[in-house]
């Protein structure tokens, strides 16, 4: 088994930038990733993407160029197409990559597997031509595809961007269908701080906006009780204002409730988590460099708690100046710098939060809305089991089987927790989350049986990063 | 529908789709291969067999899991697109993931 001093999890900016910080300091990093280029979600396929490509995507974007080549410069043993399916408290770490499992052992971990986004149960959220919003970013992102006659449903910032990169590329989206109710206006203003940091963050959003109005794009505001319609696949999204019924024809309809930590790997190591009512999901406990509950194991990025792509590289770096320091037992004063720093870059998340608190419509779904979409169990059935008595997730899980498809719950533990909650008038902190297992996604037999020989291919994924 | 506004279908890489020929650009995966070329149904689940496709297009949420030159519950959105590959619809899950 290869060892490594440090192993990071998530070629995002937090992830390239712990492997820049450990690597620059003449430590071994590897960085394992299960996408096939490095950038992460916001920067995603930054590498290939052209004068064109960056003009339609923005100059957020764009600024992971100088990220990703800073990234590959570095001595990382760089590893993409890695998905990281297991990893023990002792920090080996077990990952599959075309079919072959791998073990790698450190003395530090970083996961920095960031975001995904949170459940969204509606009716009709399961037929086909129904995606996430972030879904047909990363067609266009990565793909240079571009979806014809969608309506955006839901609420939070990347709603508006993707609209305003969808009309830079020259498809604007049928509609906006927010979902927000608009006292959530009037109770996030008072949260709003004014420093530079915050100001900008304001004056991106208003431009956004501004431009997908600009445009022409319906936008219609404090919707409720949306539906996805359809036989087949999605024909049609209909929802009500004020009592007055629409109905709009669609061919694609992309759905979005903000983004919440990816759990997975600090859940499976039993990470203690706490549950942020701002953010409505659960984060994983860790001090202010980014260390969890388990020794060694640190969390960076926005599977540390939602702040956006800046911070998330500034804690990168941070939880790897946390390591150097504690090997090196001499203190670097650039920690004191980035805690100050992420402290004004983080100021204007109160007012996000509370503006895009997700609905109490998508936190408690109607009687025959599914929840489980692997298994499809329907809210009603989790219900029913909690009115038979049934204490929480773990045993909704056993009797339901919900969050035992290969999904293993990413898209449906959070919203039962919160029905659960809910139903059971207690808060999702004491209804808990469910008890993640490796592994992490479906393995095949062959796959475990080839582990333990193969060691990590350093010859071959070396070679691959010249090309 | 989808379509190209950068990247360009190549003749070098076509692989079938239940025995229909479709053409990837380079950086294509299976799923954004098959997007573009208009198909929305992967899999169908299995309990119901009602039909599904991609949802998250980031390896997440498994709805777009197909057959791949005769191995089942490939990521069809994290599967590189390659030229020749067999690619089928799957009805319902084949190995499972943790209980
Ligand atoms: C779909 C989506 C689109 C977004 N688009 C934007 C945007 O356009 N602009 C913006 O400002 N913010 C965007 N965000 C917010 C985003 O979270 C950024 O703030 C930023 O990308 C966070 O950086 P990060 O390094 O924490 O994680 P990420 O950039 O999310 O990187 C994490 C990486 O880890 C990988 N990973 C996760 N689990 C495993 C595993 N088990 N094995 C191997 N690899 C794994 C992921 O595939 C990913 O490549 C988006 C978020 C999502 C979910
Ligand atoms: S579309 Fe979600 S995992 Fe592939």
């Amino acid at each position: 088994m290869t060892h490594y001093d440090v192993a990071i999890v998530g070629a995002g900016p937090a992830g390239m930038s712990s492997a820049i910080e450990i690597s620059q300091a003449g430590f071994t990093a590897l960085l394992l990733d299960d996408q096939p280029a490095p950038g992460g979600q916001i920067y995603r396929s930054i590498e290939n993407a052209h004068t064109d490509r960056l003009d339609i995507l923005g100059p957020d974007y764009a600024e992971g160029k100088r990220l990703v080549a800073e990234f590959r410069s570095s001595s990382t043993t760089y590893i993409p197409n890695a998905t990281v399916w297991n990893v023990s408290r002792d920090l080996t770490l077990a990952y599959t990559r075309e079919g072959v499992s791998h073990g790698i052992s450190a003395d530090a971990l970083i996961v920095a597997s960031g975001a995904i986004e949170r459940p969204t149960p509606m009716p009709g959220w399961t037929l086909p031509g129904v995606m996430t919003v972030g879904a047909l970013q990363i067609l266009l992102k990565a793909h240079g595809l571009l979806a014809d006659a969608v309506v955006l449903v839901g609420s939070g910032p990347l709603i508006w961007l993707l609209a305003a990169q969808m009309i830079k590329a020259g498809a604007k989206p049928s509609a906006i269908v927010e979902t927000l109710p608009l006292s959530h206006y009037f109770k996030a203003l008072p949260k709003l701080r004014f420093n530079r940091p915050a100001f900008s963050y304001l004056k991106k959003g208003l431009l956004m906006m501004r431009s997908v109005k600009a445009a022409g794009v319906p936008v219609f505001l404090g919707a409720q009780g949306v539906a996805i319609e359809g036989s087949s696949r999605a024909e049609a999204v209909s929802f009500e204002i004020r009592g007055r019924m629409h109905r709009l024809p669609a061919e694609t309809v992309a759905l979005h409730q903000g983004i919440v930590p990816n759990q997975q790997i600090t859940r499976l190591l039993h990470c203690d988590h706490r549950w942020s009512e701002s953010q409505r999901s659960f984060l994983p406990v860790s001090d202010c460099f980014g260390e969890t509950s388990v020794a060694n194991l640190y969390i960076a990025g926005d599977g540390a708690g939602i702040g956006g792509a800046k911070v998330a590289a500034m804690q990168g770096r941070l939880a790897a100046l946390r390591i150097l320091e504690k090997a090196s037992a001499v203190q670097n004063t650039a920690t004191s710098e980035l805690l100050a720093e992420i402290e004004k870059e983080i100021s204007i998340r109160p007012f996000l939060e509370e503006l895009y608190l997700p609905s109490a419509e998508i936190r408690d779904p109607k009687e025959n809305t599914i929840v489980c979409r692997c298994e499809e169990i329907t809210a009603g059935e989790v219900r029913a089991s909690l009115a038979s008595g049934v204490p929480g997730p773990n045993q909704i899980k056993s009797l339901l089987r919900t969050g035992m498809g290969p999904c293993q719950g990413r898209f449906c533990g959070l919203a039962l927790s919160e029905i659960a909650a809910q139903y059971l008038g207690k808060t999702p902190a004491s209804v808990g989350y469910y008890r993640i297992r490796a592994p992490l996604k479906p393995l095949r037999l062959t796959e475990l049986a080839n582990m333990g020989e193969a060691e990590v291919p350093q010859a071959p994924v070396k070679q691959e990063l010249q090309k | 529908m989808l379509r190209r506004i950068a990247g360009r279908i190549s003749p070098d890489i076509v692989f079938e789709f239940d025995g229909r020929p479709i053409h990837a650009a380079p950086g294509d995966t299976v799923a954004s291969a098959l997007l573009a070329a208009g198909e929305t149904i992967f899999r169908s689940t299995p309990s119901s067999g009602k039909p599904r496709g991609p949802f998250c297009m980031m390896g997440v949420c498994f709805e777009c899991l197909v057959e791949i030159d005769g191995v089942t519950d490939r990521q069809a959105c994290l599967t590189p697109a390659r030229d020749k590959m067999q690619v089928r619809k799957q009805r319902g899950f084949d190995a499972t993931a943790s209980s």
